[in-house]
């Protein structure tokens, strides 16, 4: 155990974790945080899975970001048409960024306001209509609070557990939000009901403060456990091999 | 070499200003590239210049949106998204959809795709999942979903599947690294994004390119994996070295990213934008264009020195 760990760190590892078990599939996480977190994972417990340069190949080696000229092992060239096909195939785990969250998992990076003519324009749907509906997604939103973590998110980008369950079989079966990891705790799904539950708050972060900061009921189990800190082989490779210039920190919200 | 003794016979080399005048008020125009990236600017910047309005855009999207959407040339934008990559949203984009100044149809980004492949194979459609769910019907009442007619694997009817309509396109305008006189184009960089099928999915291409090369050059650039557009579906090539610019055209050069910070600071306000405008638009041709980009950084360095 490693007591010096940062926040941003334990996000990183909680974020890790939730490729536990993937196997042979593309991990395919968007922004600085979650991309540590898939080398980590990566380099650590899931070493089959296979993942991209961030640009057009899938790299075997363990790649430091924010270093575009490091050395690559290349093991298979990605252009984005190739990407469509493996999003298609299933055989894909994403993180991607929400600016709104509800109780049932939908994501909204789309806009704020009415589309047509929106308050705030952000990404757009992006690849998240056809992502939730093919493969399996989690979520890093590094800003919680009852802005983010909403009752009803305004654009439905990626779809959440009761829309999905109007939907075919098959994409009942595709469909999978497998963790929400948030700047103060880690949620799933697993309930009957299929709705945001707390999984772990973060060291330092109270269970009070996580309900306070979220804009619906979310469900707590009980026994709930501190999410974990890294392990000083994993703190290792993050501040020396994986993210040696700290960009980690930048993107961390402090909450 | 010399083993070849090929007759030219056909000669597509044209300049932006006379692809210009192929194009009409309303057209339906892809640009290809993605994002930031190997996108037909010098072309794109000669439709800014130029009388042309009521365009429909479609791409995944670049900066060559928020130029059109900044001089008042498109009506409808259709794409998969609009990002600057290293500035993650278009900021001229942005605020066109905020002032409600265009309409859009925004597809994901895999759907946008299968648009573009049925186009190019003549098809009214592609089915796929993508869009059950989420918003994008909402967004796009004019697409529809269809019954599979095979039978689902619950052995009940078919599953519903959305019909992503065919982006059949007018003219599409796309970038090529090294490009002959008779139209046959060659991509170099790491990916070829979706260039091709714009190609195949219009009426018309018009294709710049870095360098315009004999034929037999072609294996001497790349490996005949890189030839991925043939002269068939292409009408006319343009010789724009640096065509590209600002976004990145590898291995010929990267994105100038302090120049595209340059163009997003210029949709603060209206002056910062007549700025930019006066200096990188109102001029007469690609060559001008890149003297005031030049010479705005031969200021710097001598600043910096």
């Amino acid at each position: 155990m490693a007591d010096d760990a940062t926040i941003d760190e334990i996000c990183v590892t909680a974020i890790a974790d939730s490729f536990r078990g993937d196997g042979e599939i593309l991990c395919n996480p968007i922004g600085n945080i979650p991309v540590i977190a898939g080398r980590l994972a990566k380099a650590t417990f899931e070493p089959a899975m296979v993942m991209t340069d961030t640009v057009s190949v899938l790299a075997a080696n363990t790649i430091p970001i924010g270093e575009p000229n490091a050395e690559k092992l290349v093991e298979a060239w990605m252009p984005y048409r190739d990407l469509f096909d493996i999003v298609w195939s299933g055989r894909r785990h994403i993180v991607m960024g929400a600016s709104q969250i509800d109780p049932h998992g939908n994501q909204n990076f789309a806009a704020i306001g009415d589309w047509k003519k929106p308050k705030a324009q952000l990404l757009g749907l992006r690849g998240a209509p056809g992502n939730l509906v093919n493969n399996t997604t989690s979520y890093w939103i590094p800003n919680h609070s009852t802005r983010s973590f909403v009752q009803k998110v305004d654009i439905v980008s990626g779809p959440g557990y009761d829309r999905i369950s109007q939907l075919s079989n098959e994409i009942q079966q595709n469909h999978e939000i497998r963790k929400i990891v948030s700047n103060l705790g880690v949620f799933n799904f697993l309930n009957s009901e299929k709705r945001m539950q707390l999984v772990s708050n973060h060291p330092d972060v109270t269970i009070d403060e996580i309900v306070t900061s979220t804009g619906f009921e979310l469900l707590i189990p009980d026994g709930i456990e501190e999410t974990r800190i890294p392990t000083k082989e994993e703190l290792k490779l993050i501040r020396e091999v994986i993210d040696p210039h700290g960009l980690r920190k930048s993107e961390f919200v402090k909450k | 070499m010399g083993c070849f003794s090929v007759e030219v016979v056909i000669d597509k080399k044209m300049t932006e200003t006379e692809v210009i005048e192929e194009l009409s008020d309303g057209m339906t125009i892809g640009i290809g590239g993605w994002g930031s990236r190997r996108k037909p600017m010098s072309l794109v910047r000669a439709i800014a210049r130029s009388n042309l309005k009521d365009l429909t855009i479609v791409s995944y999207g670049g900066p060559e949106v928020g130029l059109l959407c900044a001089t008042g040339k498109i009506r409808k934008a259709i794409y998969g998204f609009v990002s600057l990559d290293s500035i993650p949203l278009e900021p001229h984009f942005r605020n066109a959809k905020q002032e409600g100044t265009i309409e859009t149809s925004e597809l994901d980004e895999g759907a946008f795709y299968l648009g573009l492949l049925a186009a190019a194979h003549r098809m009214p459609f592609y089915p796929t999942r993508a869009g059950l769910g989420s918003d994008m019907l909402m967004m796009n009442p004019e697409i529809k979903t269809i019954e599979s007619p095979y039978k689902s694997s619950d052995g009940e009817k078919g599953e519903e599947l959305v019909a992503i309509p065919a982006l059949n396109l007018d003219v599409s305008l796309i970038h090529m690294n090294r490009a002959d006189s008779q139209g046959n184009g060659q991509f170099l960089g790491p990916d070829l994004y979706f260039d091709d099928l714009f190609a195949k999915a219009a009426k018309r291409t018009f294709m710049s390119c870095e360098k315009i090369i004999p034929t037999e050059d072609f294996l001497k650039e790349g490996s005949v994996h890189t030839l991925k557009i043939p002269r068939l579906f292409v009408n006319g090539v343009i010789e724009a070295p640096r065509g590209a610019h600002f976004t990145e055209c590898p291995p010929d050069y990267d994105r100038d990213e302090v120049f595209q910070s340059e163009y997003a600071a210029s949709a603060k306000d209206l002056q910062s934008w007549e700025n930019f405008e006066q200096k990188y638009l109102e001029v007469t041709s690609h060559q001008e264009y890149l003297k005031a980009v030049d010479s705005r950084t031969q200021i710097e360095e001598s600043q910096n020195g």
